[in-house]
């Protein structure tokens, strides 16, 4: 065979060899191609890992500085045994709400507070002489001979000669964190960074938002599901789902401008920006995804259990709230923890609408604050690195993993629900 | 006899006002939309002429036009659009028309899913700490684009996997009955017949892209530039922030109140134009593919 194969003529060969290589040439572009799609395929997945990354290591740096201003210190007496403060404590020092050092575990000696600017109030210009060259010593000097002192100044003012003790500040802790009553960012001389009033406010506008759109959302559902006529329900389901398209910050210009002078009108309040107006507002926004969800849900009820239902002599009524309705749950729980979901990270509208004050909530006519509003009001002005912009950074972690959790959530109601079908 | 007709009486009766209710709650909801249009529509038509949208911002942003921002919004779209949409199109293809079910595509769907349900705000976060800061773009198009493209990313993703799913299983097993390879069968059959579904996706994306606020804040967004971008590494308005800017902490409030329900109105324009296409696509395209 082999002799037979040489006898060939060149071109049969050079045909055969094309073709070998050909084929080869197209084996290695579909190769070529299905490496490119897998990996564009992986950009989600990329995504998904960078934005945890980044996120976490930016949002972890606010837990391991020490929330005092770069280039500044607190200095007390070097007499003076306490050494260690809580961020806290020292808000309350400069507030004149701790006024003497026994109640930090020190001697029965008053506080005495110190800023940079109260330095003319012990010593004349002369004393600190031309552009405040003599401003070290004279520091120094107060510190030492005032037992009570708590100075906050820079530390470009801390010669060789310095006696006075720096006070150690203690590193504000993850539970610090997220059970401090009090959001003041740049309050001086320590940030305090307590997200509390942040969690509670994002979680009362949203859980206001549900309780409003749910029943709301529901009806239509029932409606476009099982009562309205087909005609019908081809023209109204795209309207309800225009309102999803609308932009968030045009549904806050409406609350704004509408809403808000609405609810402060009604309740005769002094602010219409109150929780409820941003309850309202993601409301709207929430019920396009509630409704087409459960509306789905409703829908996969097999129509062999509704005729059993009608044949047994029970209202189409009954029927909804008998079988549809608790075949579709965990469709309608899954819609109703979606928009849950949706309402946590709304940003721009309730930025607009609920008034941003940081305090824990008391009523819902009150404003209030949530996550999203904080960073989007603040991140403007943090200064990049600094310890304001990690802390709105890990304002976005704690949001990340809430959004996180409420998707898995959801996988796991609708997972049990197709299981169920099986 | 009489009871069980007051119970049958009782019974309808119930399921009457259920109904009525269910049924007016749905007119109510799509009531609210008109409410909403409407409102926008009527106090911000009379703002609109050739110079609103044709003009510099004047005077603060309480006089002149909002051309800049306009450009801004359309080169934002354009940047997103020309990175998320091939990437987005071809991990679609890959999931519907490559990979068999099995651990790898549960987790590229599970991770898409998850990207999905991460808040705007979050992706503004991340578009600052790695394009700006990280890879010094600083506050740019071309850091505000890619932050955009991978917000809609997993909405492309889906919409093209709908419509590759909406292929006929028959025109592929035709094509690989002819000696057709995989990229041949989908190149050339599967992708053409899903093309339509697949461009109303990226409509719809555009809507998004357009109206999202958030991501833009730190990335790109400009306060007050009366100029153009003159390339992808410049700052620009966008039609969100300027929106949200003049509606709450303008110069003048109340003043440019006037050109704040202009700018609405001209974002709902945007979402209304983009939603109607996409629609008027899907009809017509989904009855030719029907016919094929």
């Amino acid at each position: 065979m082999g002799t037979h194969s040489a006898c060939l003529p060149d071109v049969i060969l050079l045909k055969i060899k094309n073709t070998l290589l050909k084929t080869n040439f197209k084996q290695i572009k579909e190769k070529v191609i299905e490496s490119i799609l897998m990996l564009s395929s992986a950009a989600t997945s990329i995504t998904v890992v960078l934005i945890v990354f980044f996120l976490f290591i930016e949002g972890a740096g606010v837990f391991t500085k020490k929330p005092i201003d770069k280039g500044f210190l607190l200095a007390v007496n070097e007499s003076n045994p306490v050494g260690k403060l809580e961020p806290s404590q020292i808000k309350d020092i400069f507030d004149q709400k701790i006024i003497n050092w026994s109640e930090l575990g020190g001697k029965d000696e008053p506080i005495v507070l110190f800023r940079t600017g109260d330095i003319t109030d012990y010593y004349t210009e002369e004393e600190l002489g031309e552009n405040f060259v003599n401003f070290p010593d004279k520091i120094n000097e107060l510190i030492a001979k005032t037992p009570g002192i708590i100075a906050f100044f820079s530390d470009k003012y801390v010669n060789k000669e310095f006696k006075g003790k720096e006070v150690d500040i203690n590193k504000i802790s993850v539970y610090k964190f997220l059970s401090g009553e009090e959001w003041f960012p740049t309050a001086e001389p320590v940030a305090q960074m307590g997200v509390k009033p942040l969690i509670y406010g994002t979680l009362w506008v949203s859980l206001g938002a549900i309780l409003l759109a749910l029943p709301i959302a529901l009806a239509a559902a029932i409606y476009l599901s099982e009562i309205a006529k087909k005609r019908t329900r081809n023209l109204l389901k795209p309207l309800i789902e225009l309102l999803a398209g609308i932009p968030s910050v045009v549904y806050g210009f409406f609350g704004l401008v509408v809403i808000v002078p609405l609810i402060q009108s009604v309740f005769n309040l002094p602010v219409g920006e109150t929780a409820l107006a941003g309850s309202v507002v993601l409301a709207i926004m929430a019920l396009p995804t509630i409704i087409t969800i459960s509306e789905d849900a409703m829908r996969n009820t097999p129509r062999a259990m509704k005729e059993a239902s009608l044949a047994l002599g029970a209202s189409h009524w009954q029927t909804i709230y008998k079988v549809v309705i608790p075949y579709s749950a965990s469709g309608i729980t899954a819609g109703a923890i979606l928009g849950i979901g949706r309402a946590i990270g709304e940003t721009m509208a309730v930025l607009m609408v609920t008034g941003n004050a940081a305090v824990i909530p008391h009523s819902f006519l009150a404003p209030i604050r949530t996550i999203p509003a904080t960073i989007a009001a603040e991140l403007g002005e943090a200064p990049n690195g600094g310890l304001h912009y990690e802390a709105l950074f890990a304002l976005g972690c704690i949001l990340f993993i809430i959004t996180f959790g409420i998707n898995m959530l959801v996988e796991l109601v609708t997972n049990r629900n197709s299981h169920k079908k099986h | 006899m009489s009871i069980e007709n007051n119970l049958a009486k009782k019974k309808r009766r119930s399921q009457k006002i259920a109904f009525g209710l269910f049924t007016a709650t749905s007119y109510a909801i799509v009531a609210l939309l008109f409410v909403i249009l409407a409102f926008i529509v009527t106090k911000g038509i009379g703002v609109i002429s050739w110079e609103f949208i044709s003009a510099m911002p004047k005077n603060g942003m309480t006089e002149g036009g909002i051309f800049p921002a306009i450009v801004g919004t359309l080169c934002l779209v354009l940047a997103s659009m020309v990175f998320a949409f091939p990437i987005g199109v071809l991990a679609a293809i890959y999931m519907n028309e490559y990979v068999k079910d099995g651990w790898p595509k549960k987790i590229i769907k599970q991770m898409t899913n998850n990207l999905a349900g991460v808040p705007s705000i979050v992706f503004g976060l991340f578009g600052m700490s790695l394009f700006v800061n990280k890879l010094e773009f600083g506050d740019s198009i071309l850091a505000g684009g890619l932050t955009l493209g991978l917000l809609v990313l997993p909405v492309i993703i889906r919409t093209t996997e709908e419509s590759l799913k909406a292929v006929d299983d028959t025109f592929r097993q035709a094509s690989f009955g002819l000696g057709a390879s995989k990229w041949e069968t989908t190149s050339k059959i599967v992708f053409p017949i899903a093309f339509p579904n697949i461009v109303t996706g990226l409509i719809l994306s555009v809507g998004r892209v357009s109206g999202e606020t958030a991501p833009i804040l730190f990335t790109v967004a400009a306060y007050f530039l009366p100029k153009l971008p003159t390339s992808i590494f410049d700052q620009a308005m966008a039609l969100p922030y300027h929106l949200y800017v003049i509606a709450t902490s303008g110069t003048d409030i109340e003043k440019s109140r006037a050109m704040a329900y202009g700018t609405a109105l001209i974002l709902i324009i945007i979402v209304l134009i983009s939603n109607l296409l996409a629609n008027a696509l899907r009809k017509y395209y989904g009855k030719k593919v029907k016919m094929n």
